[in-house]
């Protein structure tokens, strides 16, 4: 076990500036009406650090850095792209732990995650990226003898992008890595709960791109969010969020009508068949495990397995073993490696969780586990705790129907196949889903037929480089992950070449 | 004087009885940000990180449509002023299955929403939510988890 000292305590891993200023066409900026807002760790609930807040005029000087940068960038070869991606990637690595610890006492979650999941995959989705772009080849096709059809990917320019708070750094990155290997410029605004841990990575790898390819504006929403994505300045805007604001940046995206990717959260059910019971072995034990998933990142995944679905005749056995295994998740201090669940990410977060847990008793869900406030005493009195939940229900209870965006989890029993896919589909939402069967026909068909982007099957919350992330429904429009991920970034070129001497003969 | 709570008109077509209403402190809230921006709405948001929370937007900002329901309309006006009339959208698929609950919009301190235009000001607005007497949940659920409770059946609406 080790515990990570408190950031700007003597031994720990990173020290954060007293201000942070945002990072425009390779320098630190300062805003340009001089407001600063503070940056609180939910670890504690205390504020460390004052970040720039960015307005509408940050917004244009970092539209002007990308476009002055964006030509020259998009000219570079594939390979030397690839060359900064790797670069950048390696320069991660060689920084895991700092940016751990930045991003656990950002974020508030716990640094056994950070370190082994949301860091390393960072760097990955750099490799992995810088591989897709030198793979990629453009096409052709021989009309008939004398007309070609030849087809370029070209960058689309200067690109928008708009960060989420659950996954910091790792969000980021899935947005930066194909932008950047497909040769676009970007002006780029983390969430105003978590500004400061990607403008630490910025810090580490800032001088190996040419100034102004990547540019980072903090600042709330209202003020900063909405000039970007509404501007006639970006070519494209990407947003992982929710729901309403999706439809708004749709909105202003096609007013300027440019393309917009928008992954917007989901309600993922995860489906136990009976027979992973069937024997108290490893399988069994994993799908346990598979269960207590909820619990990861404190919830706080838009693909969070929120709703399990037990076949009735494993429900009782099935469920009080899971119960059993969530009651000894550690919650703890987030930079304690033995911590399993560390803070919610913000206060309002933390009272909106609780006001679910509020309506789902109302409702008249039974209470299985927790359902309350954690206070673990201490420096972390403040922050921002909530015990593992697991309430039993029906699927019409809004617990089941609304992301949460907590440790809380909605139970359900379902009767045979049919009835576990439609009660998986009885959701606007599509983005997530698991099943777990010794069965590989059940598995596979009950992974076609549930309506979502990603289904697990006899595996959970796994976010390897290369496997397609995307919502079906309200979840969401386009794929990130994947080197699919790169059309959202790149225009097509058509060149029609005709090689005949001979007129058309129609004038 | 202090502020009291603030209950949205019936907007639905056939239904009689307040869907939603302001707790004293958004009403205030509201007031403040209005003067600020001037007329205002609200659109409930469904999930990820800093949804399921109403979202609140310069009127006519966010385009609603046929897919949206007008819960209700509040008028934030003090009694004789002219009206301030503000109204609570949700898209008609989440209405689907929050249509028996009466909401109550709360004020907490905190940061981010998107773009709603109260973050600024260091809090959120917040859904706090009553089963309502006169809707019937879950209509249409013929399978209830036999280890569930059944619904409270005379949750009532507060004043």
């Amino acid at each position: 076990m080790t515990v990570y000292a408190v950031p700007g305590t003597p031994g720990s891993k990173v020290t954060f500036k007293s201000r942070y200023e945002n990072w425009i066409g390779g320098e630190w900026v300062a805003p340009v009406k001089g407001q600063y807002f503070e940056d609180i760790t939910p670890v504690t609930g205390k504020p460390f650090a004052e970040v720039a807040r960015g307005t509408a005029e940050d917004i244009e000087l970092a539209l002007d850095a990308a476009h002055k940068a964006a030509p020259a960038w998009g000219k570079t070869s594939p390979a030397e792209r690839a060359a900064v991606l790797n670069k950048i990637a390696d320069i991660i690595d060689a920084n895991t732990e700092m940016l751990a610890v930045a991003e656990t006492w950002d974020n508030g979650k716990a640094v056994r995650e950070t370190i082994n999941a949301d860091i390393p995959l960072a760097a990955d989705h750099f490799r992995y990226f810088a591989s897709a772009i030198r793979a990629q080849d453009g096409d052709h096709a021989q009309l008939d003898g004398d007309t070609v059809s030849y087809q370029f990917h070209e960058p689309l320019g200067v690109v928008g992008q708009i960060i989420p708070w659950n996954f910091p750094i790792l969000m980021a990155v899935w947005k930066l890595a194909p932008a950047l290997a497909a040769g676009n410029a970007v002006v780029l605004k983390p969430a105003e709960q978590t500004p400061v841990s990607i403008l630490v990575l910025l810090e580490l790898i800032g001088d190996i791109l040419p100034p102004g390819v990547v540019n980072v504006v903090n600042g709330f929403g209202l003020e900063a969010g909405k000039p970007l994505a509404s501007s006639n300045r970006i070519r494209k805007i990407a947003f992982t969020g929710e729901t309403t604001t999706g439809r708004l940046i749709l909105q202003y995206a096609s007013a300027n009508i440019i393309p917009s990717t928008v992954e917007l959260g989901g309600k993922s059910p995860n489906i136990f068949f009976s027979d992973v019971a069937q024997e108290k072995d490893a399988f069994y034990d994993k799908a346990q495990e598979g269960f207590v998933l909820f619990a990861f990142n404190q919830g706080e995944v838009c693909t969070a397995p929120s709703r399990a679905l037990l076949q009735k005749p494993i429900y009782d056995s099935f469920l009080g073993d899971a119960v059993t295994r969530a009651k000894k998740i550690i919650q703890g201090n987030p930079l304690d490696t033995d911590t399993q669940m560390g803070a919610q990410a913000s206060n309002d977060q933390l009272e909106k969780i609780l006001s679910y847990i509020d309506i789902g008793t109302k409702e008249g869900a039974k209470l299985a586990l927790g359902g309350e406030r954690a206070d673990l005493g201490g420096d972390l009195t403040d922050g921002y705790y909530v015990q593992p939940t697991i309430f039993e229900g029906h699927n019409k209870m809004r617990l089941f129907q609304e992301e949460i965006f907590g440790p809380v989890l909605a139970v359900t029993s379902f009767t045979d196949y049919e009835d576990a896919i439609s009660i998986a589909n009885d959701t606007i939402y599509g983005l997530g889903a698991g099943v777990w069967s010794r069965n590989g026909n059940v598995a596979y068909r009950a992974g076609r037929d549930i309506q979502a982007g990603r289904v697990w099957v006899n595996n959970y919350h796994a976010y390897p480089a290369g496997a397609a992330f995307g919502g079906y429904k309200s979840s969401g429009i386009g794929r990130e992950n994947n080197k699919l991920a790169l059309g959202h970034y790149q225009q097509t070129k058509n060149l029609l070449v005709s090689y005949s001497e001979n007129k058309l003969g129609f004038f | 004087m202090s502020t009291t709570t603030i209950t949205a008109s019936v907007t639905i077509a056939g239904e009689t009885v307040p869907r939603v209403e302001l707790t004293p402190v958004a009403v205030d809230l509201l007031r403040s940000l209005w003067e600020e921006h001037g007329p205002l709405m609200f659109h409930q948001s469904g999930g990820c990180c800093d949804g399921s929370s109403p979202m609140l937007f310069m009127a006519d900002e966010f385009i609603t449509s046929d897919q949206d329901v007008r819960l209700g309309q509040f008028d934030l006006a003090p009694a004789g002023d002219p009206a301030q009339p503000l109204d609570f959208w949700m898209s008609a698929e989440q209405f689907n299955y929050w249509s028996h609950t009466f909401l109550t919009v709360d004020v907490v301190p905190g940061r981010g929403s998107g773009f709603s235009a109260e973050a600024p000001r260091g809090v959120r607005f917040l859904i706090r939510s009553e089963l309502m007497t006169t809707m019937t949940p879950f209509a249409g659920t013929d399978q209830i988890e036999a280890d569930a409770e059944a619904p409270p059946a005379q949750a009532t609406i507060p004043a």
